[in-house]
């Protein structure tokens, strides 16, 4: 493949990014993705759209996050200067409400008032019902069984917050079974509700509509090293489930060709295992939920069960413009195991007071591996993209009870 | 070119009757009970086969066909041993159309060109992709046009006046109008609601509209049929599948007949209906 002048521009106007992406869906699903991608265009040109995003992301997301020096953490491990974008200090605790703010926004536009949505960790579910909640919005999250049964403080948050929780018992009943019965949610209800997918994946253009939501962080990181240290990163890092607190890391320097850029796969018990939800590094292009992707799967085109301790990472698929990303060789896809993410939750609890959220933990986990590797000028920016509150048991379960 | 579907139409309109087109899992519950089932079908009175592709993630389906998918991959049934299947129907039956009905990623993994090939020579009539939408044509519709394969393009109630063109421009063979806004065996139709829609489609369009999505009993499949081409009967018949089965999950003496004899109720039902000439 020849490498493009710009990584940025895409997607093309069908929704593809190179040989990923497009509009997989079900005929009834159809003509709603065009009105939604119209609406969209004319958002994002309208100003009082953008005063609007811009006015809740200061008062009520609480933006801009920190972009914070990690001075033990660089200490302890020798090398790089390490910078940690405060993601997880937003309000509801993560990344995630940048993207849903946007998307309910544009729901009521729509004047759609009932607002569904897939989470796995339940960070997005929380950041969803949470905006539903502020606008006055029905919400129905679903949710595979089995994070419901991991992830109960955010079960727990999601219903205080007025949501309804559907737990999903089809399939591997996690993730992805809960995005195809969101999906099935919508083509039943497509009059009245606007599904708020929660990462850069699905048909064109939530791709790219998420991505543009979440480049809020590349941009103010650009803006805060700047200030600090009169200049741009020498690296990226940020761990990559579906993508999107990486594709809005990444995504303001993709065509800064000195940054090197890492996505971090989860590699659950390690990629020969089998059990991992790694699908750039142990995938093969197929298509689900929407768009062509890599995805775990097997001979026959059946989609695998992911496993990752994270169950925000515990996705057989990634969104399309990484597999993008990674098939022009701009991106490098790192995989890490559920051992070395608990390495890093630990030592970034202990070096710097921060308990992160399993998800970016795995970016830690490479971050140990990375930075001593460096030479101490080079700026290094992690995306902290969760707090770990919400996993403080599933990490005790891990470690014999220790905490 | 005349291809078994479109023979099939020219046939039932012939006879001033609707046609039932009955749809069951490959490989469920198990290859050769679904060999069984295939081959009892039109002796019962399916006019028309739909042959659903099981996949692990079917999105636009109700939990009856996304139990009798995981059935099927339970028991081992791939694309492959789907055309296997339809191979071993059409060595006693050249006349019924097959239309394999299914998710596009299978076919995707086993290759576009290879898998149209593989199932022209199998005895395949036609494809119902549900992911494929007209703006994803040239991923397979229009190369299994080309290969001889009729693409039946899925209308629904969101399809609107301004979209029907292009949905029905690369369709072939006839035009699977989904009767309700939902998953398959969900809702219930509204006869005259669906009577109206496909009076707006054949405004469009020559083709033949058969109607499902819903339609569960001999009398909503008549009701139905009053005012289509043909009526597709889907998750009522793999429900029949699963009741017939033991605790294991495993077929029994009563799987076969169980479902002959609801195709046969359908038929008498859809059959008792009269059209006018079309």
């Amino acid at each position: 493949m020849t490498v493009p002048n710009s990584f940025r521009t895409g997607p093309d106007e069908r929704g593809h990014f190179g040989n990923h992406g497009g509009r997989f869906v079900a005929e009834t699903l159809m003509p709603l993705i065009l009105r939604l991608e119209a609406a969209y265009e004319a958002a994002k040109v309208d100003p009082a759209f953008k005063a609007e995003m811009d006015f809740h992301l200061a008062h009520y997301v609480g933006r801009p996050s920190p972009l914070y020096f990690a001075e033990r953490l660089t200490e302890h491990l020798g090398g790089a200067k390490i910078y940690l974008k405060r993601e997880e200090l937003n309000h509801t605790g993560s990344h995630k409400v940048n993207n849903v703010l946007g998307q309910i926004l544009l729901a009521r536009r729509m004047g759609k008032q009932r607002i569904i949505a897939e989470t796995g960790a339940g960070q997005h579910g929380v950041a969803t019902a949470t905006l539903c909640a502020r606008f006055g919005l029905e919400c129905v999250v679903y949710m595979g069984a089995v994070d419901v049964e991991r992830q109960k403080p955010n079960v727990f948050r999601m219903n205080m917050l007025g949501a309804t929780v559907i737990p999903v018992t089809s399939g591997s009943r996690t993730l992805k079974d809960a995005m195809n019965e969101a999906l099935r949610d919508w083509v039943t209800n497509v009059h009245d509700t606007f599904y708020c997918i929660g990462t850069v994946a699905g048909p064109h253009p939530y791709p790219s509509m998420v991505r543009d939501f979440q480049s809020i962080i590349g941009k103010e990181t650009r803006a805060q090293l700047l200030e600090a240290e009169g200049r741009g990163p020498d690296s990226l890092i940020a761990a990559v489930g579906g993508g999107s607190n990486a594709m809005g890391l990444f995504h303001e320097f993709l065509d800064d060709p000195e940054v090197e850029i890492f996505g971090v796969e989860a590699a659950g018990h390690g990629i020969s295992s089998g059990q991992h939800a790694a699908s750039i590094t142990g995938g093969r292009p197929g298509v689900l939920h929407g768009n062509r992707t890599y995805l775990l799967m097997d001979g026959d085109g059946q989609i695998a069960e992911a496993h990752s301790i994270s169950a925000g990472l515990d996705y057989p698929g990634i969104g399309p413009e990484h597999s993008y990303l990674h098939d022009v060789g701009r991106v490098t896809y790192l995989p890490c195991t559920d051992q070395e993410a608990l390495a890093g939750f630990q030592l970034l609890s202990k070096l710097e007071g921060i308990i992160p959220a399993l998800e970016c933990a795995h970016a830690v986990g490479k971050v140990m591996e990375l930075a001593p590797t460096k030479p101490q000028d080079h700026l290094m920016v992690m995306n902290l993209s969760g707090r770990g509150d919400k996993d403080i048991f599933t990490v005790a379960d891990h470690l014999g009870g220790q905490l | 070119m005349t291809t078994r579907i479109s023979a099939r139409f020219t046939d039932l309109a012939a006879a001033g009757r609707p046609g039932l087109v009955t749809f069951i899992t490959a490989g469920d519950p198990d290859f050769a009970t679904s060999l069984a089932l295939l081959k009892a079908l039109p002796a019962a009175g399916a006019d028309v086969i739909e042959l659903g592709v099981p996949f692990t993630d079917p999105m636009a389906d109700g939990p009856a066909i996304q139990a009798a998918g995981l059935r099927a991959l339970k028991a081992g049934q791939t694309l492959a041993k789907t055309l296997d299947l339809v191979r071993a129907f059409r060595d006693g039956d050249g006349v019924t159309p097959i239309v394999l009905m299914g998710y596009f990623n299978p076919i995707y993994v086993y290759g576009v060109p290879r898998f149209l090939a593989d199932a022209k020579a199998a005895g395949v009539d036609g494809l119902i992709v549900v992911d494929l939408p007209p703006e994803e044509d040239d991923e397979l519709c229009l190369p299994a046009l080309a290969a001889g394969l009729d693409f039946i393009r899925l209308a629904t109630p969101t399809t609107d006046d301004g979209r029907l063109p292009a949905v029905l421009a690369q369709t072939a063979g006839f035009v699977y109008y989904v009767s309700i806004t939902g998953i398959t065996g969900s809702a219930t139709p509204d006869a005259d609601l669906v009577s109206a829609a496909v009076a707006r489609i054949k405004r469009h369009t020559d083709l033949p509209v058969a109607v499902g999505f819903g339609v569960r009993t001999p009398e909503q499949a008549a009701a139905i049929a009053k005012g289509a081409d043909g009526v597709v009967v889907g998750s009522a018949l793999v429900e029949a599948v699963r009741a017939s089965l033991d605790e294991n999950g495993a077929a029994t003496s009563r799987t076969v007949a169980d479902v002959e004899t609801l195709v046969r109720q359908l038929a008498d039902a859809v059959r008792g209906v009269r059209r006018g000439a079309a």
